[in-house]
């Protein structure tokens, strides 16, 4: 459906009353998942005022067993998310699908308040690397004993072709993002080294370009109007949501394009009736689970208008600073890479950034209207995107 | 409560359920997928949506799975997603599907369940280690049908149940399914076969326990506007309900699963249904094993705690019975491909509720019925409740 | 049912005789999970023979395994406490196979043991020095720990659970 062709349905409103996240760190030993995940869980209700026994009345969760090393994972997430003998539900996905899906369950009128949970313990999984692999095709791709991250570098190679962009913008990404992240409080980073690009995984991947991964968990606590409003103020409302799935197999994979992206979009700003991105869009927390993701999204989502990404960020406008800011909190890259709990962040980020309360990294003047978006990362064509506005 | 929209089964469509298919894990999902739309006259161009469930990853070997199916189940370029609730996802897929409309957001949603477990070996039993504590659990070598095993045991013991009141549903179901076209294994059983078959982990026996299998389903569900131009006879989704019981069911009281209960008044809350033993023309709920039958039974306060074993043997859940229990056979004859058997369910209110299920057809122009999964570590319920 | 279900079934013969092309596939997931506050306190506890649970300050719920919350009320559990390491059995089974389906000789009898003094909280464990017909719901038995020397802080560092009477 195009954005003309979106029909315009009269919808419940629905708010983001409550946000928690612990600070990602690239190992959590002290803490199993289920403690790390109260802990966002605590944090989220106390910052929505609600009490889950009694005021939550669904919960959707995102985990993929092979991530957790469990199978039926969904079976161990009810108790520390306050979710005992009530609707509880997973979506192997990114949390903003959980997200969606909350935000669906709410539109239908059964429920009022629903939270969303994802967490990361990339920290408990042994070597990633083939976990990874077993996301590729068992048929045609795995007999060729590649790492998976080839697939990410066929990407970059076609993207940085199409669009002209080159290495140097990919390092800025990298510095821009890192440099962010040193004022978020919650991102892993610690580091503004300049990316040497010396270590190459899959030409022309190099180990700077991939995000570091990191363990956490986030919780997100949505309510339908009026709820919302007996709870909070400065409510931030989900104005769209959309997600997508370009085709799964490599030999028909749109290299140099992030269609899903542009797909999950479409229908997020068709329903939050943005027409112009450029324009309406204060801020941006996008995918960059690899550097060039995040300009190859940009385009997608309509952040470059008809230019080029790497001629906007040439000029600073995705800077914190600029006009239209990408990745304030640091991105994957600076904050570290949180695996299906990655787009929750994200959302949290935009949500502080429109609340005026991100701190040191908060952008400065009107932050109006913000968008979220995920991507499943490699080897699928999926992702998600949600627009939060005041 | 006033739900949005109204949702509708217009299509619905389903493969064999076999031991082991040739097809692969897309192709089965696909054959699903098709079915259900050409059933309705619809194109994939005319879907809006899609929304599918499968169970562990560990069956087949592919890290998010759910991507890898996705364009044999009608994903491609459209907004897909993947819901996993164990043995629930099946009839819980439907209820995926059902907020995809019921929201508004979307007009129509293809509904894809698929499951393709023959490919783990040595056998898909063994991947269910996995779904044991990984702490505390797993370092005890346990199987998976130690759990119904304890579940069952816990359940005859509390109601004094005789062994064959419960090998009764294995024997009715597995009859109940020779009239299933999707059905490759179904033979008739008498009760000396399964009373006398090999003890896997006592008191479960070999023919307790449904088929492992590979297979899939679909249905389509439009809004209401919708519903009506595409068929004559939409068949409504008039109430859902789900709910997930505490992972330590270890703490817990196996003999009455009251998340399936819960779960069923959520439904039948939604659905205005007061008295379902009345208002509730059959039932098809969860029966991977055949004491399962009579446990959700009870779950789904179709009757009273410890009676389900007596209106068995009474003839009561028999196809031209008062209440026919699985009608179509359920997973104990028609197999057990998990998150398309719950789906299988679905189908089959669709059909007894047209009065298109031909030789398993339930006499008396039902009107109303309720399908059920069940799974995980004993812990959660997925009801649905349909309407003519 | 207004539909010709698809679907091409193999039989096993078919696979072993090679008729059909197939792909297999190893894969290497391996993990190292954090056990945490909770679990690691009831780990270390096994090893020193003792079994540990928490109890709520709110609805006085006594969890075993350990959590460091209480789901029911959802807030931090209180207090750590010893338990016995006897209880009764809530149920149990006989089971004549192994994780991989095969099956074995002398069965293994996996239960869920209830400890006293727990409420009706409990774990799975095993049942042992009995024979499986005199195994009863509602019996007691109490803990066979591994010689202390030999315990690693594992839930097999209880060899299993024997009747008391």
């Amino acid at each position: 459906m195009s954005l003309s062709q979106w029909r315009c349905r009269s919808l419940r409103r629905v708010a983001v009353v409550g946000v928690g996240v612990t600070p990602l760190k690239p190992t959590t030993p002290e803490v199993s998942y289920k403690e790390l995940i109260f802990d966002a869980a605590l944090k989220a209700y106390a910052d929505a005022g609600v009490d889950p026994r009694r005021d939550v009345e669904s919960f959707v969760c995102s985990s993929e067993d092979f991530y957790e090393g469990t199978s039926i994972f969904d079976e161990y997430v009810p108790d520390q998310i306050g979710g005992a003998l009530k609707p509880v539900c997973t979506i192997a996905a990114d949390g903003i699908y959980s997200l969606a899906t909350a935000y669906m369950q709410i539109l239908t009128g059964v429920f009022d308040v629903v939270a969303v949970e994802a967490h990361s313990k990339a920290s408990d999984i042994v070597n990633i690397s083939p976990i990874y692999d077993l996301a590729l095709d068992p048929i045609y791709v795995r007999p060729l004993g590649l790492n998976a991250n080839f697939v990410a570098g066929l990407e970059m190679n076609a993207f940085l072709h199409s669009s002209k962009t080159n290495l140097m913008h990919c390092n800025k990404i990298i510095s821009k993002n890192r440099k962010n992240a040193l004022s978020n409080v919650i991102a892993m980073n610690s580091t503004n080294a300049v990316p040497r690009r010396d270590r190459v995984l899959s030409y022309p991947l190099a180990e700077e370009d991939v995000a570091p991964l990191a363990d956490g968990a986030a919780v997100v606590v949505l309510a339908a109007e009026d709820t919302a409003k007996s709870l909070r103020d400065d409510l931030v409302w989900i104005k769209g949501a959309g997600w997508a799935s370009d085709s799964p197999n490599l030999e028909t994979h749109d290299w140099d394009t992030a269609t899903y992206a542009a797909l999950a979009a479409n229908q997020a700003y068709g329903q939050a009736k943005i027409t112009n991105p450029v324009a309406d869009v204060d801020v941006a927390e996008i995918d960059d689970t690899y550097s060039f993701k995040e300009l190859q999204h940009a385009e997608a989502l309509g952040l470059a208008g008809a230019r080029k990404a790497h001629e906007m960020l040439e000029q600073g406008v995705y800077d914190l600073c600029g006009d239209l800011p990408i990745n304030p909190s640091g991105g994957s890259l600076g904050m570290g890479h949180t695996l299906e709990m990655s787009g929750l962040v994200r959302v949290i980020e935009v949500v502080q950034q429109l609340r005026g309360m991100a701190g040191k990294h908060q952008i400065a003047g009107d932050v109006e209207t913000g968008i979220a978006q995920a991507w499943r990362g490699v080897p699928t064509a999926s992702g998600a995107v949600v627009v939060l506005s005041r | 409560m006033l739900v949005k929209k109204r949702v509708a089964v217009v299509g619905a469509g389903m493969t064999k359920f076999m031991r082991r298919a040739q097809e692969t894990g897309k192709e089965l999902a696909f054959e699903a997928a098709k079915q259900a739309l050409d059933s309705a006259e619809m194109r994939i161009q005319d879907v809006e949506s899609v929304a599918l469930g499968t169970a562990p990853d560990a069956f087949d070997g592919v890290h998010m799975k759910g991507e890898y199916l996705l364009d044999g189940a009608g994903g491609w370029q459209k907004p897909y997603s993947r819901n996993f609730v164990g043995g629930g996802t099946g009839v819980f897929s439907a209820i995926h599907g059902w907020w995809h409309v019921a929201s508004g957001l979307f007009d129509t949603c293809l509904v894809v369940g698929e499951e393709k477990m023959s490919s783990c070996l040595p056998h898909p039993q063994t991947a269910f280690l996995t779904i044991f504590d990984n702490m505390i659990e797993r370092p005890l070598g346990p199987n998976l049908i130690w759990i119904f095993a304890l579940e069952m045991q816990r359940y005859m013991q509390r109601h004094k149940i005789p062994k064959e009141q419960i090998a009764q549903v294995a024997v009715k179901n597995k009859r109940n399914a020779l009239d299933h076209p999707s059905a490759q294994i179904a033979r008739a059983f008498t009760l000396q076969d399964i009373m006398s078959s090999e003890v896997l982990a006592w008191p479960v026996q070999r023919l307790d326990i449904s088929p492992v299998s590979d297979g899939a389903c679909a249905v389509l569900l439009a809004s209401e506007d919708v519903a009506r131009k595409i068929t004559d006879s939409p068949v409504w989704i008039n109430g859902v309900g789900w709910n997930l019981d505490t992972t330590y069911w270890t703490n817990r009281d196996l003999y009455f699963p009251r998340y399936v209960a819960n779960a069923a008044r959520m439904a039948y809350d939604m659905a205005g249904i007061t008295d379902p033993r009345k208002q509730i023309d059959f039932a098809e709920p969860y029966d991977p094993f055949d004491y399962k039958e009579l446990h959700h039974m009870e779950g789904l306060l179709l009757c009273r705690k410890g009676e389900a074993p007596k209106l068995t043997a009474e003839g009561v859940t028999e196809r031209d019975g008062k209440l026919p229990i699985c009608p179509s056979g359920g997973l104990l004859g028609v197999g057990n491909p998990i998150a398309a058997a719950g789906l299988m369910k679905i189908c089959e209110l669709f059909w007894q509720l047209r009065g298109e299920a031909g030789k398993r057809q339930v006499a008396g122009d039902p009107r109303t019925a309720v399908a059920q999964a069940w799974g995980d570590l004993m812990q959660i319920g997925t009801v649905v409740v349909m309407h003519a | 049912m207004p539909i010709e279900p698809q679907g091409t079934g193999l039989r096993e013969e078919e696979l072993e005789r090679s008729d059909v092309l197939t792909v297999s596939y190893q894969p290497m997931a391996r993990y190292a999970w954090a056990t945490g506050i909770a679990i690691s306190r009831f780990l270390r506890g096994l090893k020193d023979g003792e079994i540990v649970g928490t109890k709520c300050d709110q609805c006085g719920r006594v969890a075993v395994p350990p959590r460091i919350f209480c789901e029911w009320c959802f807030r931090r559990s209180g207090t750590w406490i010893k338990l016995p390491d006897t209880g009764i059995v809530n149920t149990f089974s006989i089971s004549y196979i192994s994780t991989d389906t095969t099956r074995v000789k002398t069965p293994t009898i996996p239960a869920v043991i209830q400890i006293d003094s727990a409420g009706n909280a409990g774990f799975l464990h095993i049942i042992g020095d009995v024979k499986p017909e005199d195994v009863k719901i509602g019996m007691h038995v109490k803990a066979v720990w591994l010689e202390p020397e030999k315990r690693k802080g594992s839930i097999t560092d209880i060899r299993y659970f024997k009747p008391t009477r």
